[in-house]
């Protein structure tokens, strides 16, 4: 279970500070997928990177804390400090447009075999390596491949196996499947899903698609500017959005078969500007699981 | 910073936007472009000043007893021709800093123009021309200037030793042009050009030379130390007009009256230093631009 | 009735490689689709990556000529044996919408100087006229002129971009305009302002448009026709309500099937673990 503590990532622009992340308090469940949504500049990708522990200068985690309620390998708790020690162990992380993230000189059975492993025996991890592309719909041939001989498809699953491979706690996907054309995304989506009902883990799936998220997610995360506007159990979310925001993410989705003005939300609400939408940090349960913050206060500024 | 557009996400709502790139020059000062643009203001202004203060012109043999240590009236002393050391560094400087520019500027011209169309009209009008671009750089520059050298022996103009320059010189900017416009082709703003009406040469100058531009300053300022240098180089081997004074010039005639074993250190001393002073100041200037176009890039 | 657009037996092959055994491509093969009408319409082109849908712009864009057959727009060959109008006819005729917003415009010119240059240029306007003229065009897709004048691309945000890209397109009066994913790149819940615009613009402007892109959703949105791309041919292709709701070809029924919709759900949700 990942808890977020009033978590603040900033970075310095001239003289003035900007809060990626700005305050988020939040518990992820085990055993679950989560969905984080959110338009670009929201934080969402920022702070994937805080809890992967991928954060670099300019940005420094300003605020808070994240438990993240694991053991490292010296048996004391993970910190956000030593979180790095655990990538591709307890964590792995898919980062967006990770099909171009191969070493396009190295076959992909070599890309498994230098994994910073538990198992020095190269010849062991190589045969768990030619059983695990079975399960994850590539052929054989792949783990013999250069990346550029595979599809864009494949190699995201190549990705896939290689954050899935030493059956991590917790896995970020980074917008996975957005490069992908929308027949292999199903693919990789039920792929996703079934990995993680065999393995039990958790995965946060980031994306700015609202209906990727309908269909893989258990519960449902809400960001803007910074902060989260919205959480709750994906269902909960859909079904009955709590915030102005969340309803017009899945106001301006196009359905087929509906002819209904779809987008009338967010025009009218360009109108007006996008301060209708800053929040304050504070999320509160207005149904059981389902969070929502407040709006801020007038000028904007948090309380 | 409350800008109201209506679809602005929440970073840029509160990051305040770009200023106009041309406005404010700020961005281009870093430490190692100052001292590079000081060097060179200081000896440009100064072989450009100076020499009309000259008391007699320096290339005059025996105008001065010969041989004569540093002093008051000769800064730098005379050498073994009975010349003052200091105004024919001056007047060299001046003369190869002149010689430098006027080749940078006519091998960035020809190299952008020819560069520029090959790479963006492409087809066969691009195989012809860079068929002519590669035989020019395959050819050795030095050997030729050598050999030119020795058959004009001595009565190789100045100007005509930059004419060559310029002639074998172009050809490998043109080359690095080329490729730049070549990427910049497939870009969509070209294509929206197009569609806007404009032709090929408004494409040309309004499109893809601004994104040029970064590199021609610091091709300009590179030729600059490449084309001083093989003056110096061809005038050390004795196989320019080694009458007028340049940098080259010196150190050929120090060399030739022994001024290292003769003792008098400075005659040779005094225009490597200068030389040496020259290169770092035009490095420097040319690292320091291109840094700073580098991190304009990384932050816009 | 007008033919909105025809191509005729349209191909395309691009050769990859040097001279001597390189690999062909086919990107296009044997396009042949046929709109008449009257009224203005919105035709999309859906498919994958490596459908040929790009293709098809490029060629009706004249920015790539077709190995062969021939395409016909509002009545006006414009690709193939016997294309006809001149550079400055056909873009009269002809304007592009580009998939990505920030490159669509040179970061060292004022946005609004390839307006100015359209309307100059292209719709052979001067002056005041001219003026008048990029104002108005700011106006129909919803921005103000005067929040425009003078700034660059790195001072506005994907989607005014791609409205700016509209308004350019829409001085010259062209009768088809070509837009190749017009908001693949702009987050999906800006991106109903886009299409929004495009509906508003046929209904009221009475513009024509191609519609491409890999999104079914949208294009069952605002489409009156929609023709189904596959490794280079046209799978399927009629009024877009029919289509979508009724696809005769295999594969518009897995491109259907595929898409994730907030409507019913692709396997069942496990309860997820108490947390």
């Amino acid at each position: 279970m990942i808890r977020l503590c009033d978590l603040k990532i900033s970075y310095r622009i001239g003289s003035r500070v900007i809060n990626a992340v700005d305050g988020v308090t939040l518990t992820i469940p085990d055993g679950s997928i989560v969905g984080i949504a959110g338009e670009s500049g929201c934080g969402k990708s920022t702070l994937m990177k805080a809890i992967y522990g991928d954060i670099q200068a300019p940005m420094h985690l300003s605020g808070g804390t994240i438990e993240y309620g694991l053991k490292g390998a010296d048996g004391r708790p993970v910190t956000p400090a030593t979180i790095r020690r655990e990538w591709f162990k307890s964590i792995s992380y898919v980062p967006q447009s990770s099909m171009n993230s191969l070493n396009p000189v190295i076959r992909i059975r070599d890309q498994f075999i230098d994994f910073p492993g538990t198992d020095s025996n190269k010849k062991r991890v190589l045969e768990r390596a030619r059983d695990y592309i079975g399960r994850l719909g590539l052929p054989p041939e792949a783990l013999d491949s250069y990346p550029h001989q595979l599809s864009g498809g494949m190699r995201q699953r190549v990705m896939i196996g290689l954050a899935t491979f030493f059956q991590p706690e917790l896995i970020i996907a980074d917008e996975p499947t957005t490069a992908l054309d929308v027949v292999v995304q199903k693919e990789i989506l039920m792929l996703l899903m079934d990995l993680q009902e065999q393995m039990g883990n958790t995965i946060l799936v980031v994306s700015h698609d609202m209906g990727v998220h309908y269909q893989v997610t258990h519960k449902m995360l809400i960001m803007y500017a910074g902060r989260v506007v919205e959480f709750g159990d994906t269902e909960s979310v859909f079904a009955d959005p709590q915030h102005a925001y969340t309803r017009m993410l899945i106001d301006s989705l196009p359905t087929i078969g509906d002819d209904s003005m779809r987008g009338a939300v967010a025009s009218a609400a360009g109108a007006g500007g996008d301060r209708a939408y800053r929040v304050e940090a504070e999320l509160i349960e207005v149904k059981p699981g389902h969070f929502v913050a407040r709006p801020a206060a007038r000028d904007g500024a948090p309380a | 910073m409350i800008v109201d557009t209506k679809d602005a996400d929440p970073v840029t709502m509160v990051v305040p936007p770009a200023p106009k790139a041309r406005a404010s020059l700020l961005w281009l000062v870093n430490p190692r472009l100052a001292v590079g643009l000081t060097i060179l203001g200081v000896m440009g202004l100064g072989s450009v000043v100076l020499p009309l203060f000259a008391p007699a012109d320096p290339s005059v043999q025996a105008s001065y007893m010969r041989n004569l240590p540093m002093s008051q009236a000769h800064w730098l002393g005379t050498n073994a021709l009975g010349q003052d050391i200091f105004w024919f560094l001056v007047f060299a400087i001046r003369n190869s800093l002149t010689l430098g520019v006027v080749v940078a500027i006519g091998v960035t011209i020809i190299a952008t123009i020819v560069g520029l169309s090959a790479g963006y009209i492409g087809g066969r009008f691009e195989r012809a021309v860079m068929l002519v671009v590669d035989t020019f750089i395959t050819i050795p520059l030095l050997p030729i200037l050598i050999i030119l050298g020795a058959l004009i022996r001595g009565n190789t103009s100045f100007l005509t030793v930059g004419f060559i320059i310029i002639v074998f010189g172009w050809a490998w900017d043109a080359r690095t042009v080329r490729s730049m416009a070549l990427s910049l082709r497939e870009r969509e703003f070209i294509n929206m050009a197009r569609f806007s009406g404009a032709n090929t040469l408004q494409i040309l100058v309004r499109e893809v030379f601004p994104y040029v531009m970064a590199y021609t300053l610091v091709g300009f300022i590179n030729t600059i130390l490449f084309a001083i240098n093989l003056e110096a180089t061809l005038a050390v081997i004795g196989l320019s007009k080694v009458e007028v004074p340049t940098l080259g010039s010196i150190i050929f005639w120090a060399l030739n009256y022994n001024a290292l074993f003769t003792g008098h250190h400075v005659w040779l001393v005094a225009p490597i230093v200068a030389t040496v002073t020259l290169f770092l100041g035009l490095f420097l200037t040319s690292t320091g631009f291109n840094q700073a176009f580098a991190s304009k890039r990384g932050v816009a | 009735m007008t033919i909105i657009l025809k191509t005729e037996g349209l191909n395309k092959v691009y050769r990859r490689g040097g001279l001597v055994g390189g690999r062909s491509v086919q990107a296009l093969r044997d396009v042949d689709i046929t709109v008449e009408g009257d009224r203005p319409v919105v035709i999309a082109v859906v498919g994958e990556s490596g459908s040929g849908k790009t293709t098809l712009a490029k060629t009706l864009l004249r920015l790539e000529a077709p190995s062969s057959g021939r395409a016909v727009v509002y009545d006006t060959v414009v690709a193939g044996p016997g294309a006809t109008p001149s550079r400055r006819a056909f873009l009269g005729l002809v304007q592009p919408i580009f998939q990505n917003p920030f490159e669509a415009f040179s970061r060292y010119r004022p946005v609004d100087a390839y307006l100015h240059e359209t309307a100059r240029r292209v719709a052979g306007m001067s002056g005041d006229e001219a003026e008048a003229a990029v104002a108005e065009a700011l106006r129909s897709v919803g921005l103000d002129p005067a929040e425009i004048r003078g700034k660059y691309t790195a001072q506005f945000s994907g989607g005014e971009l791609q409205r700016i890209s509209v308004a350019r397109a829409l001085i010259p009066h062209p009768k088809l305009i070509v837009a190749d994913e017009p908001v693949s790149m702009i987050d999906a819940s800006r991106r109903m302002i886009i299409i929004n615009l495009f509906k508003k613009l046929r209904d009221e402007a009475g513009r024509s448009f191609l519609y491409i892109t890999h999104d079914l959703a949208t294009a069952y949105y605002i489409s009156d026709h929609v023709a189904v791309m596959h490794r280079g041919q046209v799978v399927e292709f009629g009024p877009a309500r029919a289509v979508m709701s009724d696809p005769q070809h295999a594969y518009t029924r897995l491109l259907l099937d595929s898409i994730p919709t907030t409507r019913s759900r692709w396997r069942p949700r496990r309860t997820a673990a108490a947390g």
